[in-house]
């Protein structure tokens, strides 16, 4: 079981534990972690769920596909690690993974 | 807040999966009972139709959070019980097995059920409707490379059903009552993109065909139409819509009309008994008229308000509706509602590639708008809608300037 620490833009800590190939998206919710809204349940759709990877782990991520890339333009507050949690899946090389909220998804 | 006070929950919804936790994240220190008439407990319904049929999710997979959520809540889930009556004089709900259980607050999150249609045949083994994981769960195992299927109505439900059902390797058909499937929906326009891509992908539509009789010998053989056209079928799946279960507030004496009235707290005609998702009808400030939505986005949204409502913090509901639809290698998503356009104005090859966005306008302004693999389309959409600004729709139309640009900064 993967571990993943969620920091909230409040800079409120979450350090929980993931299925293994689960979502990001999912391990939030899973947790009842505020931040992650997820409208569309993960089909990549509503751009709620925005994250930033902690840049330590930014090339250990998988790259994100167009569709998220084209909605990622659209968040508020888009940076260069950001992604929709809904599409990274987080298996064990992502034990100790780091992510980091953003103020709102709106 | 007394903490021996309950608030009870029917219907294992989107808006009850929502509901439950996030009162105990507002601090509702009493019981929370969730009472439900299926068996399994809250799951996303729009994969039924996609990808839970197509087989690449399992129902596990689907489940909006798993049981430990619930239990860390401290939620007590009542699976397979069947609301009966609502005794608003003593604050109690009756169960169908005679149990009277004592709330003080009660929310309904009865969502919908299918509407059926009323023709010879439709008892035969093989012919289903699709709304609750027993049906897809029923469904699936009719399903088969090379098999037939013939789908009653050409709405959403029934094209993400041919979509995957082909995935499969089924032979599919579509029979539309009316002139063009998407009738209701969706302009000409859009209609007429996805008859294209279904063609593409080997489905047959049929419109303006109306279905008379199911035929069979107990396992269904084949669907019969009014013209005497008849299309063989080893599977019939019927979507033609879906009715607001508004029986329980109804008996109860509260106000319906198209759904259970509710405003924009979420409160029906009684303060104690709330109500949120599909089987609402609430008034929308955006839109300016009376809703009843079927959609996720308004059960979730409704479902906050809700729960923060029950907690003692009235926070209006106002939010711009929006639906998806996945079909395929296309991803529809739909911003806004589009009754009472007067113009279409469509940005991209429609009628050639697999991509556009088509603007529905009242006059110079935005409605709403249907976005096919265009995500930055339906974002930024969705913000010019909300802006309410007068639009040049040869700009809407410019492929080559960006829907950004647009906006009010």
């Amino acid at each position: 079981m993967p571990r993943v620490t969620y920091i909230e833009a409040d800079g409120q800590s979450h350090e929980v534990n993931l299925e293994a190939g689960s979502s990001l998206m999912q391990g939030a919710l899973d947790n009842m972690i505020d931040g992650i809204v997820a409208e569309c349940g993960g089909s990549c759709s509503c751009a709620t769920c925005h994250c930033y990877i902690d840049a330590d782990w930014v090339d250990q991520v998988e790259p994100a596909g167009e569709m998220e890339t084209d909605l990622l333009d659209c968040v508020s507050e888009p940076k260069d690690n950001s992604r929709l949690s809904c599409q990274v899946k987080v298996g064990d090389e992502l034990d100790g993974l780091v992510v980091h909220l953003p103020t709102t998804q709106f | 807040m007394a903490a021996k006070s309950r608030c009870i929950i029917i219907g294992a919804s989107h808006a009850a999966a929502q509901l439950a936790p996030t009162l105990r994240q507002q601090g509702w220190s009493g019981a929370i009972s969730l009472i439900s008439n299926e068996y399994a407990l809250p799951y996303h319904r729009p994969p039924l139709s996609k990808d839970y049929l197509a087989g690449s999710k399992t129902a596990e997979q689907i489940l909006i959070r798993p049981a430990a959520v619930y239990s860390k809540c401290n939620i007590g889930i009542n699976l397979g019980v069947t609301a009966a009556a609502i005794d608003r004089p003593n604050k109690q709900l009756l169960l169908e097995d005679g149990m009277a259980l004592d709330y003080d607050k009660l929310v309904l999150t009865t969502g919908a059920r299918v509407r059926k249609i009323d023709i010879p045949g439709v008892d035969l083994k093989g012919v289903f409707y699709l709304r609750d994981l027993s049906d897809a769960q029923q469904i699936k195992m009719f399903t088969g490379i090379d098999k037939r299927a013939v789908i009653i109505g050409g709405g959403y439900i029934g094209l993400e059903t041919a979509a995957a059902l082909r995935k499969l390797g089924m032979q599919v058909t579509v029979l539309e009552a009316m002139p063009r499937i998407l009738q209701r929906v969706t302009a000409p326009e859009v209609a007429a993109f996805y008859a294209r891509i279904h063609a593409e992908e080997d489905v047959e539509i049929v419109p303006d065909v109306q279905a008379v009789s199911i035929r069979g010998d107990k396992q269904v053989q084949s669907v019969e139409c009014h013209d005497g056209t008849e299309y063989k079928a080893d599977l019939v799946i019927i979507g033609v819509g879906v009715i607001p279960n508004t029986e329980l507030a109804e008996q109860a004496g509260l106000n319906i009309d198209n759904g259970i009235v509710v405003d924009e707290y979420a409160r029906t005609s009684d303060e104690d008994i709330l109500a949120a998702g599909d089987c609402t009808s609430h008034y929308n400030p955006i839109y300016q008229r009376h809703l009843r939505l079927e959609s996720v986005q308004n059960a979730l949204d409704q479902a906050t308000v809700a729960a923060n409502t029950i907690c003692g913090n009235l926070k209006p509901y106002s939010a711009l509706p929006w639906f998806w639809s996945d079909q395929y290698d296309l991803k529809l998503q739909i911003a806004g509602l589009s009754q009472g356009y007067t113009d279409v104005v469509v940005r991209g090859d429609i009628d050639g590639s697999r991509s556009f966005a088509a603007f529905y306008m009242r006059e110079s302004k935005l409605l709403a708008v249907d976005a096919v693999n265009r995500p930055q389309e339906f974002m930024f959409g969705k913000r010019l809608i909300m802006q309410g600004t007068e639009l040049d729709p040869a700009k809407l139309a410019d492929d080559s300037l960006p829907l950004k640009t647009l906006l009010n900064q």
